[in-house]
């Protein structure tokens, strides 16, 4: 009798782990040559991404070094203005979207499905896309700084100066659309990162079971869903004005230069907490580890971690106490500024708890953390002294500033990097890097670090402002910034050393022990290096630290002892979970290599070219060539025979593959994706109320030029199409299949009737959005709606197809369910916009 | 001595010339101190935690509540408590009757200053009387610059569209510097203001003479 999973031989029983080992690889393995632009496997990709940020770091690094030789001297003309204000604006603008982020999404694309005991992400398409919008994106922006066109406008891009009147030339053009390119890679992470995170957890791996770097990222891709969306608007509509002179931030025409100013910093604040808290996961990690005790104050910790992701929401107004806000407004952003330091130091005293109480070691990790935190705690009590407001109005804009940030951004996430790098470099390469060479590198950067930023809060205090070029002797400000140069190089010395080290021991270090560090949690399980698919066999555990309860669990998995033990049936799979319980609730199959994430990003980056160099046409047929690949993507999914087409027979008693049932991966990321949009809108939607109560020359006309009934129609023929949609998902719940087709079919002639009255009413209206900020922004939420409508018209399209072709139907009911909450949404801003725009402004004309 | 003599300079904040800038150095100070108690008490809390005894347990309650809650909160409550009315110079209260009100209209990259009451024109120079508030109006033309004179006080941008108001005020005669405060293209490095506080007396002659002159 042979058993399912038995081998082709006929021998009997289950495979040895060396033969499932082979299995695995024919179904996981990553090819070499010119198909390893397909590899979709998150260990490559997440190593792509981090290998590449570590250059754009290099880049920006030097970039430094060149203003900091400038700077070195009074009345210095090493470089003049214009490349100093470029080298500026291109030096912070990669290190926070070029290397900050991209980097820590790739540490946690690599580490988090070895931690949570996945095969790997549950978008792999999406991870490999990512990677290379970031790639393309960053390229394109370097492209800027080669050909001396960087963007050199500051990397917050103040309004009216980066309009097109105060900066001609495409120099800023190559900031707002190369790295709204890279955004797409950050968005995409985040939204799977989160998903995953959620689930594809181990059996049992339940919310308060789950690592805690876990946490900080699942609270870090959140605050990317809802963070990055303002920037993203206020870079479209920059855009916008700058390409097509549609009026936003231009006061003379009813717009208003602070309203990216809040559009910007509803963004920036919380940017830079989504830098910190993965590193502060990574402390977490390593401190408990190298103390070799469970993490003290766990619990506490994640609340830290939420209520420091809610709170970032609530204090951009910071970075504004200069424009003439309000003083109740300033007293309560300074407050709120000042409490997000009580999680913090939480953290930083849980940390100490468990060194005191665990037997901690001076190794290269611990060195690192060790300066973390020296770095990171003065970074942080000088950003409670800028919260206080009438200390803010002195030395905002001043080189104590750049002190602040640096020690905040390079002690809070370069060191813990470096920290992450060193502890977890034996897993990814199996070997251990050099003691003696990051000693060295560790001195040197941190004493070169100490030496350029600690005496640059004194040039501040002394008045040096930020972005200046150069400087009169006479200030107090020549030896400061002569001890500053200076010790930028020791600094630059040091972080080269440790990048050396780093690279060298790849090759010449020496072979590390399994779980040399004695590690708690199942990344240290896969194999150093990681196998392609992280587990021959997906374990159930039930602590916070498997390996310390089951040292032996490696050898256990490898023998296929667990869950998911085969690969035969060639389908790439790993476990869907429960959010909170961490049961399984099914089998997730995910998409092998594929050349399409390629294809789509190469297509985005022609248009994003001839977007710079102002080729309209050319833009418009390669974004609709990048719709037509990424609507061939959607297709090759779920039960299309190139993902998991038939039945399955070997499957976990009580388990379906998730596109035979209504809940998967698809569901929670349109979700998702939907939330981010929804913060893109609600940023639009607060900038017309912003404009409308405050821009200096706001006049709308005498005239509201939309029909009272367009808003509304559009809206009731939103609700029909979706109302179709729900029933026809009830129906398949219920075992009912006919007349799928039809519905979707009357779906789409409704979305079609919502989206030709929309049409109706943009090509109508007298609108002249070059002449009015008010104009444009109704304009602008025409069109934001069209689009919207005609995508969810053209997926509920699909979906007929598809159930023609009987990729969708009783056997996979998944994906209209999907679709609906893109159908969902449609709804949702159509309604909203009837509010806001076609209600309110009677409502405010009334009282006028 | 030394430090107070390396505070100086014409653009240091740490050298106050007015009430505004006075009472922010002395919260500043302050801020400062408990700044470099609690820096150098955490470092070597650290460095105390990481010596490799035996395993030491208990207490991990304490640190949390004491180190992680009441240490910032009691921290922050103060300066809060302590230090909000620092601010009170630079506001322009609505019952406080200025000496002066000043237009400063800022664009790439220099300054005009106007006086309205005495219709006179100034660029690139202010001149208040010593120991009165001005009220001074900034405004910009072309992008967001900010009008700073360390000495005397903190910063307030001049907005394309706005016009925005701050209080100033000297205690001494003398030569005080400002400069540009945001990053306004080109220029910015070198788009300074020159503010002369002169005695009561001395400051209505220079205004008669100036008004008089074309």
């Amino acid at each position: 009798m042979s058993s399912p999973g038995q081998l082709a031989d006929g021998s009997g029983g289950p495979p040895d782990a060396a033969a499932l080992h082979a299995e695995f690889e024919r179904v996981w393995g990553n090819p070499r040559g010119w198909r390893a632009l397909t590899i979709v496997n998150h260990s490559v990709v997440a190593l792509r991404f981090m290998v590449t940020g570590l250059v754009f770091f290099v880049l920006a690094g030097l970039l430094s070094m060149l203003m900091r030789v400038q700077l070195a001297r009074p009345g210095q003309q090493v470089i003049d203005a214009e490349t100093y204000n470029q080298a500026f604006t291109a030096h912070g603008t990669m290190m926070m979207f070029l290397f900050a982020v991209p980097v820590l999404q790739g540490a946690a694309a690599y580490l988090l499905p070895k931690m949570l005991g996945a095969r790997d992400l549950v978008f792999p398409r999406l991870s490999a896309f990512g990677y290379w919008c970031y790639l393309f994106g960053g390229l394109i922006f370097c492209a800027g700084l080669a050909l001396g066109l960087a963007p050199n406008a500051g990397w917050f891009m103040y309004t009216p100066l980066s309009s097109d009147v105060h900066s001609p030339g495409p120099n800023s053009d190559f900031w707002l659309i190369g790295i709204t390119f890279v955004e797409i890679a950050t968005m995409a992470a985040g939204i799977e990162i989160a998903v995953s995170i959620l689930r594809t957890r181990a059996d049992g791996m339940a919310l308060h079971r789950m690592p805690i770097f876990a946490w900080a990222m699942l609270v870090t891709s959140m605050m990317i869903v809802f963070g990055f969306p303002p920037l993203i608007l206020a870079s479209i509509l920059l855009e916008l004005e700058r390409a097509a002179g549609w009026a936003f931030f231009d006061p003379t025409r009813g717009g208003d230069p602070l309203l990216w100013q809040h559009l910007f910093w509803l963004f920036g604040h919380p940017e830079v907490y989504i830098i910190f808290l993965p590193a502060a996961g990574m402390v977490s990690t390593l401190v408990s580890v190298h103390a070799q005790r469970p993490l003290v104050g766990y619990s506490w910790v994640v609340v830290s971690l939420i209520s420091t992701g809610f709170l970032s929401f609530g204090l951009w107004v910071h970075h504004m106490f200069t424009v003439g806000i309000p003083a109740l407004a300033q007293g309560f952003f300074a407050a709120a500024s000042m409490a997000v330091a009580i999680p913090t130091a939480v953290q930083v005293f849980a940390w100490i708890a468990t060194l005191a109480t665990g037997r901690p070691r001076w190794n290269p990790p611990m060195l690192w953390l060790a300066g973390f935190l020296a770095t990171f705690v003065l970074g942080g009590l000088t950003g409670v002294m800028l919260a206080f407001v009438p200390f803010d109005w002195q030395v905002h804009d001043t080189h104590f500033v750049v002190a602040h940030l640096h020690y905040v951004l390079i002690g809070g996430m370069l060191f813990p990097l470096f920290a992450a790098l060193y502890h977890w470099l034996p897993l990814a390469s199996g070997r251990m890097a050099s003691p003696r060479l990051a000693r060295l590198g560790f001195w040197l950067s941190f004493v070169g670090f100490q030496g350029t930023f600690l005496v640059m809060h004194w040039t501040g205090l002394l008045g040096m402002p930020r972005r200046v070029w150069t400087y009169d002797s006479g200030m107090g400000w020549d030896w400061p910034n002569l001890v500053s140069s200076v010790f930028g190089f020791v600094m630059a010395f040091g972080v080269a050393a440790t990048l050396l080290d780093l690279a060298l021991h790849w090759r010449f270090g020496r072979k590390a022990e399994p779980n040399p560090w004695h590690a708690d949690t199942l990344e240290w399980a896969v194999g150093q290096p990681p196998t392609s698919y992280n587990f021959a066999s997906l374990p159930p555990i039930d602590s916070r630290h498997p390996l310390w309860e089951q040292p032996q669990l490696q050898s256990a998995i490898a023998a296929g002892d667990f869950e998911l033990p085969r690969a035969a049936h060639g389908r790439r799979e790993t476990l869907g979970s429960d959010p909170v319980s961490g049961r399984p609730r099914e089998v997730i199959h995910l998409p092998g290599n594929s050349v399409l994430p390629l294809l789509a990003a190469l297509l985005l980056s022609a248009m994003c070219i001839a977007l710079l160099a102002r080729f309209y046409w050319p833009a418009l047929a390669a974004a609709c060539a990048t719709t037509v690949v990424l609507l061939r993507w959607s297709w090759e999914n779920c039960a299309h025979p190139k993902a998991a087409a038939g039945e399955a027979f070997d499957l976990p008693k009580g388990l379906a593959l998730h596109s035979r049932t209504f809940d998967g991966p698809g569901l929670w990321g349109m979700g998702l994706t939907m939330a981010a949009n929804a913060a893109l809108y609600a940023s639009f939607v607060f900038g017309w109320c912003f404009l409308w109560l405050v821009a200096p020359a706001w006049t709308p006309p005498a005239k509201a030029p939309l029909d009272v009934w367009t808003l509304p129609a559009a809206t009731g023929a939103f609700i029909a199409g979706w109302a179709l949609l729900r029933q026809l998902s009830g129906r398949l719940q219920h075992g009912v299949d006919q007349g799928l087709g039809l519905r979707l079919l009357a779906a789409a002639a409704c979305g079609a009737a919502g989206c030709a009255v929309l049409g109706k009413a943009l090509a109508g209206a007298t609108l002249a959005p070059t002449r009015s900020a008010h104009d444009a922004m109704l304009a602008f939420l025409l069109v934001y709606l069209l689009l919207h409508g005609a995508l969810a018209v053209l997926l509920a399209l699909l979906q007929a197809a598809r159930v023609r072709h009987g990729h969708v139907g009783l056997q996979a009911p998944y994906e209209p369910g999907v679709v609906a909450i893109l159908w969902l949404f449609v709804v949702g801003v159509t309604a909203v916009a009837w509010v806001a725009f076609g209600l309110l402004p009677t409502a405010l004309a009334g009282q006028g | 001595m030394l430090l107070l003599s390396g505070c100086s300079g014409p653009l240091s904040t740490l050298d106050p010339a007015g009430p505004s800038a006075a009472a922010i150095a002395q919260v500043l100070w302050w801020m400062l101190g408990v700044a470099v108690v609690v820096s150098v008490g955490v470092i070597a809390l650290w460095l105390w935690a990481m010596r490799p005894d035996a395993q030491r347990r208990g207490h991990e309650r304490r640190w949390l509540v004491g180190g992680g809650l009441l240490l910032p909160g009691v921290a922050i409550a103060a300066l809060l408590f302590f230090g909000a009315s620092a601010g009170r110079h630079q506001w322009p209260w609505p019952g406080e009757t200025p000496a002066l009100v000043i237009d400063v209209n800022a664009r790439q990259w220099h300054w005009r200053v106007r006086y309205p009451e005495h219709d006179l024109v100034l660029q690139d120079e202010l001149r208040l009387p010593v120991g009165r508030a001005v009220h001074v109006r900034t405004s910009s033309d072309d992008v967001i610059h900010s009008f700073w004179v360390p000495r005397l006080g903190g910063k307030l941008d001049a907005i394309p569209g706005r016009t925005l108001m701050l209080s100033l005020q000297a205690d001494r005669p003398g030569r005080y510097l400002g400069q540009c405060a945001e990053f306004c293209g080109i220029g910015h490095a070198r788009m300074p203001l020159v503010v002369i506080a002169m005695a009561p007396d001395d400051f209505d002659a220079w205004l008669a003479a100036a008004r008089r002159a074309p």
